[in-house]
């Protein structure tokens, strides 16, 4: 069979000396920029790309591929240990393993992320492998309606990501839709919520937004109640998953598995969409949905391997097309042309090497990481132990030199300090950072795809509805619209009935 | 203590340094700042070109990505830097471009700063859909005059190379087509290759690959001669498109003020790094090929700011889009 022999010349690619250590390198400094927080790795790769031009290509990529898919999986630890997504991948793991810390149960979190993210890695690093042509086809036939009608699921979705108020969550959305608009609108040049600041032009930092919410904002509830934090550490019991825990994961590791596979290959934003995804359906499926919010294992394992799996496949678009769905993707290709491979539909045929090379090395890797990654959750949670005055001061500044190392903006550090305050706010308000986070991404991506399709529909809006894909998702929607509000309808209803009773 | 020795014998070569300055630069590795994101085909041009520019010049260049504004804000910083040489800015055609799709540039284009030399200049290329329907591109011009209204045109964004060859495209052929502004290259070229869009005209940088892989189609360069990668292209300009004349064109730039010593050292480098046999197939690799050292000199990059700025004025000021 084709596949065999290609996946075997990729072994031998891969697992050559040099493109081992390479790969044991790319994984560890992503880790380890994972793990800095605001440090990512689209910074990381930017400083490293000059030492690349020196090695062989396939070297080069497999390290940078390897900082890639460690960066993700370093983001988790830091949303896990300190509330610090510095991906927006990592934002929802943020929600529910941060509160499996605050219980005690870091090692737990972390060890169950570590080990949905390899299953994860695994099967979809199969998939890129069988599929990657066919899948290509199927992305291609995206276009902006069905983007658009994507994105609206994806919003949809974003509510069942608040375990307090829909209200509250409905409100959060919008302002992250309002603060997706600030910077130039890409169709007409005007900027919009600028303030007349050219450093806004291209609208705010994600980074700097997410640092803020949620970053920020917890350190400074820390400081208020030092005391909560003690909890933290003094409950940790165990930090391994208990047998049945390990039990718990399988289908959430399994379902987000798929969803991360399928909504990785869209190269437009669907790979920010799939650990979002995959937390609303596990929600939705759990028979104790309650929990979710409050620390549930599978609001971790569900998101995190959907994540990791999307990360893997994002790879698709570039290898098949040599289209970057990503920043991290353009410089990988920017890598790729220095080197003399310019990325396109041939890169498979011309390439064979490279390509499988690539492929099998991601597998490596993720083995890799799992290894690294399960000894290292001792150090991990004894680092939460470090006094907190000595630790704050050293993640804001990490903070900063991440933030600001994106794209050598000061603007950006004002928008940190900003959106820690309003997280901040928003936390005695009791309003959940995440359906925030969901609009600002989701927002800029959903306008931008209506008034493409309406253009290119000539102003005829039924084109939504009259494109099969666009409309299935539609249909979609509407369903989880329908499976969201009918619980809290039903609620609403034994509410007044058990209050007439009284 | 070695110390205060050692702080004497700084002082000491510092004014020694200072009225030599220019034979004795460059003391310290040099920033070029690159208005564009890391792994743009601006970006990928400048590290090419700094790594044999450092062999020459004997320190480190070291490339600084200030992306945001259509490389406006790049610009703007290095319009501020000390005019010391060691920062020095690389940016194309939209230099030239911006200063009359900004109304309120926080610098003077034309005066605030200096010229090192042209890099290379990009040529650009007419493609479409793969399935789209005329043979050539005598059948394409009257096949777009015919359909103008049905027909759409991609481009990456107000500014950028697609957005300025798809305005010449329009002007040359006197249609008003629906154009669909994407974010980047990427995504616009991913719509083409699904054949969401019908129309793109882009820098070779980014199409050749995809024209050889048969994804999509090409009809016609933008240059004023055939490109020898597609010699069975004809050029816009021999097909009785007037004028059509487009290339991406990138140039190094100082701050105004860097002494004129500095700026020849820096040609010379350019010069060398230019006739690189490595810089020149990086660059055959990608449809380009590196300016003649004639072009990587002050004058020629001052004279080709002030005609470029002088001719797209018009071509901007008809389409009524501004990026502010």
């Amino acid at each position: 069979m084709d596949l065999i022999s290609n996946l075997a010349l990729g072994f031998s690619v891969a697992s050559s000396f040099a493109n081992l250590a390479f790969c044991l390198i790319g994984v560890l400094l992503g880790t380890l920029i994972g793990v800095l927080p605001g440090i990512g790795a689209t910074a990381t790769i930017a400083m490293l790309l000059p030492i690349t031009f020196q090695l062989e290509p396939v070297s080069s990529l497999i390290m940078l591929a390897g900082i890639y898919y460690g960066a993700q999986y370093g983001g988790s630890t830091t949303a896990i240990l300190i509330n610090m997504p510095g991906e927006s991948s990592s934002a929802v793991t943020a929600i529910d393993g941060y509160q499996m810390a605050r219980k005690g149960r870091a090692g737990t979190a972390l060890a169950v992320a570590a080990l949905g993210s390899f299953f994860a890695g695994t099967v979809s690093t199969f998939l890129v492998a069988i599929f990657a042509p066919p899948l290509t086809e199927v992305a291609l036939k995206f276009g902006a309606a069905e983007y658009f009608s994507l994105m609206v699921m994806g919003l949809v979705m974003s509510v069942a990501l608040a375990h307090g108020s829909v209200v509250k969550a409905l409100a959060m959305v919008v302002l992250g839709l309002l603060l997706g608009l600030v910077g130039t609108d890409i169709y007409t040049g005007a900027p919009r919520f600028t303030m007349g600041i050219t450093q806004y032009a291209d609208g705010l930092n994600f980074v700097a937004v997410a640092v803020g919410v949620f970053g920020i904002a917890e350190i400074l509830r820390n400081l208020e109640d030092e005391h909560d934090r003690e909890v933290m550490t003094k409950n940790i019991t165990r930090l391994f998953p208990t047998r049945q825990e390990l039990k718990q994961m399988i289908g959430p590791v399994l379902r987000g598995t798929g969803v991360g596979s399928v909504l990785g290959i869209l190269p437009g934003g669907g790979a920010i969409l799939a650990s979002f995804a995959s937390y609303t359906v596990e929600k939705k499926l759990s028979a104790h949905p309650e929990e979710f919010g409050q620390g549930a294992l599978a609001g971790v394992a569900g998101p995190e391997s959907a994540n990791n799996a999307g990360a893997q496949t994002s790879f698709i678009p570039l290898l098949t097309l040599g289209i970057p769905a990503n920043p991290v993707m353009a410089l990988m290709i920017g890598a790729m042309i220095i080197q003399g491979i310019v990325p396109g539909p041939n890169v498979v045929s011309e390439q064979p090497r490279l390509f499988w090379g690539i492929i099998a090395s991601m597998w490596i890797g993720n083995l890799m990481l799992v290894v690294l990654n399960l000894p290292l959750i001792g150090l991990w949670v004894r680092l939460l132990t470090v006094p907190y005055y000595v630790l704050f001061p050293i993640i804001m500044a990490m903070c900063s030199i991440g933030v600001y190392s994106v794209a050598s903006n000061t603007y950006d550090l004002f928008a940190v300090a900003f959106f820690g305050l309003l997280g901040y706010v928003m936390s005695k308000l009791r309003c959940e950072p995440a359906p925030l986070l969901l609009g600002f991404v989701l927002g800029p991506l959903l306008e931008e795809n209506l008034r493409r399709a309406m253009i290119l529909s000539r102003g005829d809006p039924t084109t939504f509805l009259t494109r099969p894909i666009s409309a299935t998702l539609l249909l979609l929607s509407l369903g989880v619209l329908i499976l969201v509000f009918m619980p809290q309808i039903r609620k609403r209803r034994d509410e007044v009935f058990t209050e007439s009773d009284a | 203590m070695a110390y205060p020795r050692l702080i004497g014998a700084l002082c000491a070569t510092t004014m020694l340094v200072a009225p030599a300055f220019a034979q004795d630069w460059p003391q310290r590795q040099i920033t070029m700042v690159v208005p564009f994101s890391a792994g743009g085909p601006t970006d990928t041009v400048a590290r090419m070109v700094a790594e044999r520019m450092s062999a020459d010049l004997g320190q480190q260049i070291i490339i600084e990505n200030i992306g945001g504004a259509g490389g406006t804000l790049g610009a703007g910083n290095v319009a501020k830097a000390d005019a010391d040489g060691y920062t020095v800015l690389l940016h194309h055609i939209g230099m030239a471009t911006s200063a009359t799709l900004y109304r309120n540039l926080a610098y003077d284009t034309l005066d605030a700063f200096e010229y090192v030399g042209l890099v290379t200049e990009v040529p650009m290329v007419v493609v479409s859909r793969k399935d789209f329907e005329p043979k050539d591109f005598k059948e394409f011009i009257s096949y777009v005059k015919d359909n103008a209204d049905n027909l759409t045109l991609a481009n990456a964004g107000i500014g950028s190379a697609s957005h300025l060859c798809g305005m010449m495209l329009m002007s040359a052929l006197d249609v008003q087509l629906v154009t669909v502004p994407y974010k980047g290259t990427g995504p616009a070229m991913t719509d083409l290759l699904g054949g969401q869009t019908d129309l793109m005209c882009d820098q070779t940088t980014n199409t050749t690959q995809q024209i050889k892989g048969g994804t999509i189609k090409a009809y016609a360069v933008t240059t004023p001669e055939r490109l020898e990668l597609f010699a069975d292209l004809p050029t816009a300009m021999e097909s009785g498109l007037d004028g059509f004349d487009v290339s991406i064109w990138h140039g190094i730039y100082t701050p105004k003020g860097t002494p004129a010593e500095v700026n020849e050292r820096l040609s010379k480098a350019l010069q060398a790094a230019l006739a690189d046999e490595g810089v020149i197939k990086a660059m055959a690799d990608l449809g380009t090929a590196p300016s003649p050292a004639g072009d990587a000199t002050p004058e020629a990059l001052k004279t080709k700011l002030e005609t470029e700025i002088a001719r797209w004025k018009p071509v901007i000021e008809a389409a009524g889009v501004y990026a502010d």
